[in-house]
């Protein structure tokens, strides 16, 4: 065996199921696909008054590395605005070696994933659908 | 003699690098192949000794340019068993589907039908739904077994005299189940209807005798049968071919061109427009003659044993379950599994880091996959050069997914 994708702190994360599941009355609903691979996130976010999330629940029909970052952002989502979600994907961003500087608790966990390329877009993908649920 | 594996490998230099301190254990031949010393022997051979364009010059390397790859067409007209000219070289396997779909489509009419099937690849869907949306034609589909065959008892059911054409996978891609020809066929034949069929993954395992088939067009790839990239094969039925407007317009494809009107040249030069892909061509040629050299009674059993190695060794690790026929009657070498609570994607990640290559997810046949409520498969698609150490580097490995990622 070589490289080690499956790290251990990916492979809690997405057993960790962290926010998996539908919302009662969801503010925003939001499905996003990824057609190169058929992966596939539903996205039910619940907003308070000022535009931050109250709540969060995620639905992925996809791989490991899809759900770690679903349970990885359900984490740390709540209470942040659009603007606070965009600090998470630059965080993300970071960890994946696509933008410099240092990551942080929990997407610094995606930093294997830097070396596989093909892989990156499926960390990314409930990034994506909570950009598409705030905006 | 029982089937030589070590010297077919022999001739794929592929197989015996290492890449970060691991073998090769190529069980993605159903995306593309790898290519014999043969194939690229016979295209160095063209760069350097017979470079030019062809059917233009008068020049020694135009004329040598221009036996050659009329010789690849001769090559893989034998692989096919159809004569030299019913030949057309085309971009690839979708290359020649959107070719009869323009060409053929062209001559149909608003409300006649075209059947396909569920498990059909996207490039032969696709094609057929932008017929339908410039032409009006109407798209059909046949059912899938649950063991992953096309269901032929539902031929009577769809077949109707406005059926114009049937066209469907020769072998499976996802499931390797091979289709019944003959019965397609004759069902086909009574509505009147043409029958076209994708041999993407058939080719690769053995020369063809497409007359005895009965059916009207046949399509492959180059590069899932041991050739270059960016070729393929177009065949036709002569007579079809002849009442067909070319594909594209361009050079070398025209009977006399004037500024008012132009009349085409005969297949297969009228749908070859442009300069074609010589290089490519003549790898090709060298591989329909590699493969038509081979044993394939004895490849085919060496492959048909690791389909049951691989089977075998699957049902020992809990949670696999297979998607496609159980048997190795009526099949090719191509098999999807399912591994319970692991995503496929995760399952190809773990197999490479074994330095095992299999392709996983939906192979370009979404409609097989929405049908069946699958996420994907993991498909181990094989080669005459694979061996029981490929096998048994897959197994480790699904095991090991099992055991870490659920
Ligand atoms: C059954 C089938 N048909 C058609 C194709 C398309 O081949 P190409 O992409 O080489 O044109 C493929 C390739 O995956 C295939 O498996």
């Amino acid at each position: 065996m070589s490289d080690q994708l499956y790290q251990e702190r990916i492979v809690a994360l997405a057993k960790a199921k962290t926010g998996a599941g539908k919302l009662e009355n969801p503010t925003r609903t939001v499905r996003r696909d990824n057609p190169l691979c058929g992966d596939r996130v539903i996205l039910d976010i619940r907003l308070d008054g000022q535009g931050r999330i109250a709540e969060l629940g995620h639905q992925v029909r996809g791989c490991l590395l899809c759900q770690a970052s679903a349970s990885a952002l359900s984490a740390v989502a709540v209470g942040r605005d659009a603007a606070g979600v965009a600090e998470l994907r630059h965080d993300a961003e970071r960890a994946l070696g696509r933008e410099p500087g240092d990551t942080h608790e929990p997407f610094d966990a995606f930093a294997p994933v830097a070396s596989h390329k093909s892989r990156q877009e499926c960390v990314l993908l409930p990034l994506e659908a909570l950009k598409d649920a705030l905006s | 003699m029982s089937f030589d594996v070590a010297a077919v490998r022999g001739q794929f230099p592929i197989l015996s690098e290492i890449i970060d301190g691991l073998p090769v254990h190529y069980l993605d031949n159903g995306a593309s192949a790898q290519t014999p010393l043969a194939v690229m022997d016979a295209v160095r051979h063209y760069e350097t000794t017979s470079r030019a364009n062809v059917l233009r010059g008068v020049h020694r390397l135009a004329e040598r340019a221009t036996e050659a790859y009329e010789n690849a067409r001769a090559r893989v007209a034998s692989f096919l068993g159809v004569p030299t000219m019913e030949v057309v070289f085309t971009g690839g396997c979708t290359a020649a589907i959107n070719l009869v779909a323009f060409s053929y489509g062209s001559l149909l009419k608003p409300g006649d039908r075209i059947l396909l099937s569920e498990i059909e690849h996207h490039s032969n869907i696709v094609p057929w739904q932008l017929l339908r949306s410039r032409s009006g034609i109407e798209l059909e589909m046949l059912p899938v077994t649950t063991d992953g065959r096309i269901d032929l008892s539902a031929l009577p059911r769809f077949l109707t005299p406005k059926t114009k054409l049937v066209s469907l996978a020769h072998v499976s891609n996802v499931t390797g189940a091979l289709l019944d020809v003959r019965a397609v066929v004759e069902a086909a034949k009574s509505v009147g209807a043409k029958v076209m069929i994708d041999g993407a993954q058939r080719a690769p395992h053995g020369p063809l005798d497409l007359p005895s088939l009965g059916i009207d067009f046949y399509a492959f790839a180059g590069h899932k049968a041991y050739g270059p990239n960016g070729i393929g094969v177009l065949w036709g039925r002569p007579e079809l071919m002849e009442a067909m407007p070319p594909f594209m317009g361009g050079g070398s494809m025209i009977g006399r061109v004037t500024l008012a009107e132009t009349t085409w040249a005969p297949s297969p030069r009228r749908f070859e427009a442009g300069t074609p892909a010589i290089g490519p061509a003549i790898g090709l040629g060298a591989a329909c003659a590699w493969m038509q050299a081979l044993d394939w009674a004895g490849a085919h059993d060496h492959e048909m044993a690791l389909v049951q190695r691989l089977m075998d060794g699957l049902q020992k690790i809990e949670g696999t379950r297979l998607f496609g026929p159980a048997s190795l009657q009526n099949r090719y070498p191509v098999v999807s599994f399912m591994l319970d609570g692991v995503h496929p994607h995760d399952v190809a990640q773990t197999l490479d880091s074994f330095g095992v290559a299999v392709r996983a997810g939906h192979h370009c046949a979404q409609p097989l996959m929405d049908r069946f409520d699958l996420d994907g498969t993991t498909r181990v698609s094989m080669a005459p050069y694979n061996d029981n150490s490929d096998i048994d580097a897959l197994l480790a490995g699904v095991a090991h997914a099992a055991k870490t990622l659920r």
